[in-house]
């Protein structure tokens, strides 16, 4: 699997709330953040707790957000920043 | 009989002669969780089957239990002495360990430099993801929902309680280790160590100062 987004794309994470394991924290859910690192291909942290070691690998990316975005009452400075691991089918494009 | 009997507490002056403490439970006191006794169970199995040996499986715990942070600080004494030696650090840890004969695993480990703009701080939100092969066993409180739920909402605040007063000129980056990497800080070498030896340097670098919650102390006062 190709990665679809490059260092710079500003993308969202997916509102979503699946049953079961994923490691999309919920804190980041529907917020928009911008990449700043292809991490690699890895397999699916949602096959593999529930046991499929076959699965397909995903593209894994670090994404930063401000975190004037992430916490409404964010009492820290304007510039602070939070980086999260997120693979690319928890992403969309930010503008869509 | 007067209302004052036994049993009710009279504060310090309420003193137990035989200085009787509250019995501490033992190991067995105290029932098995679910994942202790799935651990036991897949030790157990995994040693029945041969897959491993008991030896095998226990001298694993003896290698893990054996690391310490002294691997982290070489990393960084090296880093703060060899610009070169920073540069591949920060580009591939893995492949720079070697250069100290340091294997790290295969888990990538990334490097976070720390500057006079950017502060880093590591935490795992999720669960307690921790640069082990460097720094070893996390300290309780990096598991702690406390620290997990705090070192990224209010990461200044949580900077204050362990005593890093940072200006709010400084950008502070959380890396939240939610997957496949693992993160390890690297701070800025202290004013006033130049004339330090690598070794000396090593000696100033904590786990917390890798960690993020700390800074490394100024040469004069270590």
């Amino acid at each position: 699997m190709t990665a679809r987004y490059t260092i710079g794309d500003n993308v969202r994470v997916r509102q979503a709330y699946p049953p079961g394991h994923c490691r999309t924290p919920y804190y980041c859910r529907g917020k928009s953040g911008v990449i700043v690192r292809y991490c690699g291909n890895f397999r699916n942290p949602e096959d593999l707790a529930y046991g499929t070691y076959n699965g397909p690998e995903v593209p894994m990316y670090r994404v930063q957000f401000n975190q004037t975005d992430m916490w409404p009452d964010y009492s820290g400075a304007p510039q602070d920043k939070v980086e999260i691991e997120l693979y690319e089918h928890w992403l969309v494009p930010a503008s869509s | 009989m007067s209302d004052h009997h036994h049993g009710h507490s009279h504060g310090v002056y309420d003193v137990d002669p035989l200085h009787h403490h509250p019995p501490q439970p033992d190991l067995e006191d105290t029932p098995l969780t679910h994942h202790q006794i799935m651990q036991m169970a897949v030790a157990e199995l995994l040693i029945e089957k041969e897959i491993i040996s008991a030896e095998e499986l226990r001298k694993e715990i003896d290698f893990m239990d054996s690391i310490t942070p002294v691997r982290g600080s070489k990393l960084v004494a090296r880093a703060w002495t060899d610009n070169g030696f920073k540069d591949r650090l920060i580009a591939d840890s893995k492949a720079a360990a070697t250069e100290l004969d340091m294997d790290i695993g295969p888990i990538p480990i990334l490097v976070m430099e720390n500057t006079p703009q950017v502060h880093n701080l590591i935490v795992c939100t999720l669960c307690s993801c921790y640069p082990r092969m460097l720094l070893g066993i996390p300290p309780d409180w990096y598991k702690s929902r406390s620290y997990r739920r705090r070192a990224i909402s209010e990461p200044r605040k949580v900077l204050s309680e362990f005593g890093t007063d940072l200006s709010n000129d400084v950008q502070i980056k959380v890396h939240d280790s939610t997957a496949d990497m693992r993160y390890m800080v690297l701070p800025m070498r202290p004013e006033g160590s130049d004339d330090m030896s690598e070794e000396d340097l090593a000696g100033l670098v904590t786990r917390d100062c890798m960690i993020g919650v700390a800074l490394p102390g100024s040469a004069s006062a270590s």
